[in-house]
């Protein structure tokens, strides 16, 4: 006999043991998909886990995936732990992006150390000027802001459409969809010879060291946190709510531009159509998957990073499409929250003693 | 200039199809949130609904195991929501998003062996008619099954809310699940069948786009659908036959796009894509202002879990 008992309280060993259970289950169950596929499941999975990150190479694109998941997530986790539900962060993103690119396109062929700063800033604008629009809406309209935040994610990427076909485009570029090369002074640094690992993984750092700091150690963080668990608490304790709100989406879109901004100043240097694989949307895994804990963001961002690589790495060798890569990122979801019911629930074995 | 009367009749009609897929799901997600689920998914249901349809039909030949086939499989995938959010108890919004994403994933997966193989033709009603009645011919005959079926339904599904007792017992979940518990009602499976519902209207949602609207299986070919659909949700203040009203909008917003380039109206196309989704936002807007009329249509327990402790 099983027997389903509820937890007194929850329980913090399971809190943070329910991330690895997850992607054991996905493991399990994508070995099963591939079976079924009639691929043999554990050379699919070798493939798709451990051949992308075999050599330093692909070390460096695990963490070139992982920089933006991991710096978007990380400004994510302030909106997820105070109770708002921004799910456009692909569009923060790629906002963030066009502006830093316009930026970047004003000092074409100049050179000097102010314009990386400056490029940079504007990106973290750009995307928080973007996050401030479902973020007024909510507080002074009463918008939904999952529906108003997701819109805007398409409208994003037919400005950027608009902009690399047409005002922005490369005047010597064949009517490619993309802009000119930005100069060498408006892009990040490359961190080793070879590799396409750049300085944006110190932005990425730096945010999860701030974000850390700002959770556990401010008065904000612990305001947050009482929004998340129950508004009417915080609103008795005279939190100023709205003003909240639109602090975390502009946190949010700051990060999520700065991963845009990364992803254009790192290894291409120009803006062209395609410049997010949906990072913005996979990084709202990375962030449930880390517990919405700085550190264990950076594990989540690393992990589903390598559902990136897998899926290009399968793509070439068995010739599985690259959106396996979503299925395995949607059932790392499925799993992390069913596994979360051990939380809250206690299963009991209960002999069958007469 | 003279206007062939006849060519207004098509636009309309052209505008009606595009309204079709939006009210077919947004009409699914309406019980599903009338019961009190809010299941951000029906991108993903729409999707897998679109290439079930689509496989079925290139597999068997056979258009009807295609759009019930379609439509069994947006069950199958609500399945996964209903038992995480109704029987593990999951944040509805997080489950939601899961399942759009492994949605789109596994569409893709399946769809590999279907890129490119053309469509076969959907028998159409009344073809024979089209020419009799100016203007209204081409508007009321010349369609398939599925699109009479979507006009007809907000229609139905305003009276199974408002005159049948499982439609009372629908809002009573959605309202107050604890009095409707008290009351003898098993509110974990009323809610469990107002989101198969849901599934199966995504899934004929996307079976429509396949296998009639553009008859072919393209990768992401719901294309942000499935949000507009939740969105028209909203829009019609949980009233089908407002969800009508929304639906002709947004499909006449997808038409005029089409015709606008075809004038040569010169708007970067851009623009004319984005339309719908900056109508949507700045609708949003302009009903959700009134936070009391919201809250008073809105389903009490929206998005809330709810467990019986027994």
């Amino acid at each position: 006999m099983i027997k389903i008992v509820k937890r007194d309280q929850p329980s913090r060993a399971i809190f943070f043991f329910t991330p690895v259970l997850a992607i054991f289950l996905t493991l399990v169950a994508g070995g099963l998909i591939f079976f079924i596929l009639g691929f043999k499941p554990f050379e699919a999975l070798k493939f798709f886990f451990i051949v992308p990150i075999a050599d330093k190479y692909g070390f460096s694109e695990l963490l070139l995936k992982a920089t933006p998941l991991c710096l978007i997530a990380i400004g994510l986790s302030f909106c997820f732990k105070s109770n708002n539900w921004n799910i456009g962060a692909e569009g923060q993103l790629t906002f963030g992006a066009i502006v830093s690119g316009g930026v970047a396109l004003l000092f074409y062929e100049q050179e000097g150390f102010y314009i990386l700063p400056i490029v940079i800033l504007a990106g973290a604008i750009g995307g928080m000027l973007y996050a401030s629009i479902p973020a007024i809406l909510k507080t002074y309209f009463n918008t939904n802001e999952i529906l108003v935040s997701l819109m805007l994610v398409y409208v994003s990427k037919l400005i950027l459409d608009y902009l690399v076909v047409g005002p922005w485009s490369n005047p010597e570029g064949f009517n490619f969809p993309e802009t000119r090369q930005f100069s060498d002074s408006a892009k990040l640094p490359l961190l080793f010879e070879g590799l396409r690992i750049h300085a944006g993984i110190f932005l990425a750092l730096a945010a999860v060291v701030i974000s850390w700091f700002v959770f556990y150690k401010t008065y904000l963080g612990f305001q947050m946190k009482v929004s998340g668990f129950s508004l009417k608490t915080a609103k008795y304790a005279g939190y100023k709510g709205k003003k909240m709100i639109i602090l975390v989406f502009l946190i949010s879109g700051a990060c999520a531009g700065l991963a845009g901004v990364g992803e254009i100043t790192g290894p291409i240097g120009q803006l062209h159509r395609e410049i997010s694989p949906d990072y913005g949307f996979t990084a709202i895994i990375v962030a449930f998957l880390g517990r919405l804990h700085p550190v264990g963001i950076i594990f989540a961002s690393l992990v589903v990073a390598i559902t990136y690589l897998g899926a290009e790495t399968a793509q070439i060798f068995m010739q599985i499409p690259k959106y396996t890569g979503q299925v395995f990122q949607g059932m790392i979801l499925f799993f992390l929250l069913a596994s979360d019911y051990l939380l809250f629930f206690k299963i009991k074995f209960i002999g069958s003693k007469k | 200039m003279i206007i062939d009367i006849n060519f207004i009749g098509l636009i309309i009609a052209s505008i009606m199809a595009s309204a079709v897929p939006l009210i077919l799901a947004s009409c699914g997600e309406l019980i599903t949130e009338r019961s009190g689920v809010l299941n951000l998914g029906v991108e993903g249901m729409m999707i897998i609904g679109a290439i079930s349809g689509f496989a079925l039909m290139t597999v068997t030949g056979s258009l009807i195991i295609a759009v019930f086939g379609a439509m069994l499989a947006g069950v199958l995938i609500s399945t996964i929501f209903a038992f995480l959010t109704q029987t593990l108890i999951t944040n509805h919004v997080a489950t939601g998003l899961a399942l759009t994403i492994f949605g789109i994933g596994i569409s893709a997966m399946i769809g590999k062996n279907f890129v490119g193989i053309p469509g076969k033709e959907f028998p159409v009603l009344f073809e024979g008619l089209k020419d009799t009645i100016p203007l209204f011919g081409p508007i009321l005959f010349g369609h398939s099954i599925v699109f009479y079926f979507a006009f007809a339904l907000p229609f139905i599904t305003s009276y199974f809310l408002k005159k049948t007792k499982i439609g009372l017992i629908v809002r009573a979940v959605g309202d107050s699940p604890e009095s409707a518990s008290n009351q003898g009602i098993n509110v974990r499976l009323v809610r469990y069948a107002c989101i198969l519902y849901g599934g199966a209207m995504s899934g004929l949602a996307g079976a429509y786009l396949s296998m009639i609207y553009t008859p072919q299986w393209i990768e992401n070919m719901t294309g942000g659908r499935g949000w507009i659909a939740l969105a028209l949700v909203v829009f019609s203040t949980w009233n089908p036959i407002k969800i009508l009203i929304g639906a002709m909008i947004f499909g006449g917003l997808t038409i005029i796009q089409f015709h606008m380039q075809a004038i040569g109206v010169r708007i970067p196309v851009q623009f004319l894509t984005a339309l719908p989704y900056i109508v949507t936002i700045i609708v949003l807007v302009v009903i959700s202002r009134d936070s009391r009329k919201i809250r008073l249509s809105t389903p009490s327990s929206l998005g809330k879990s709810f467990h019986k402790d027994n």
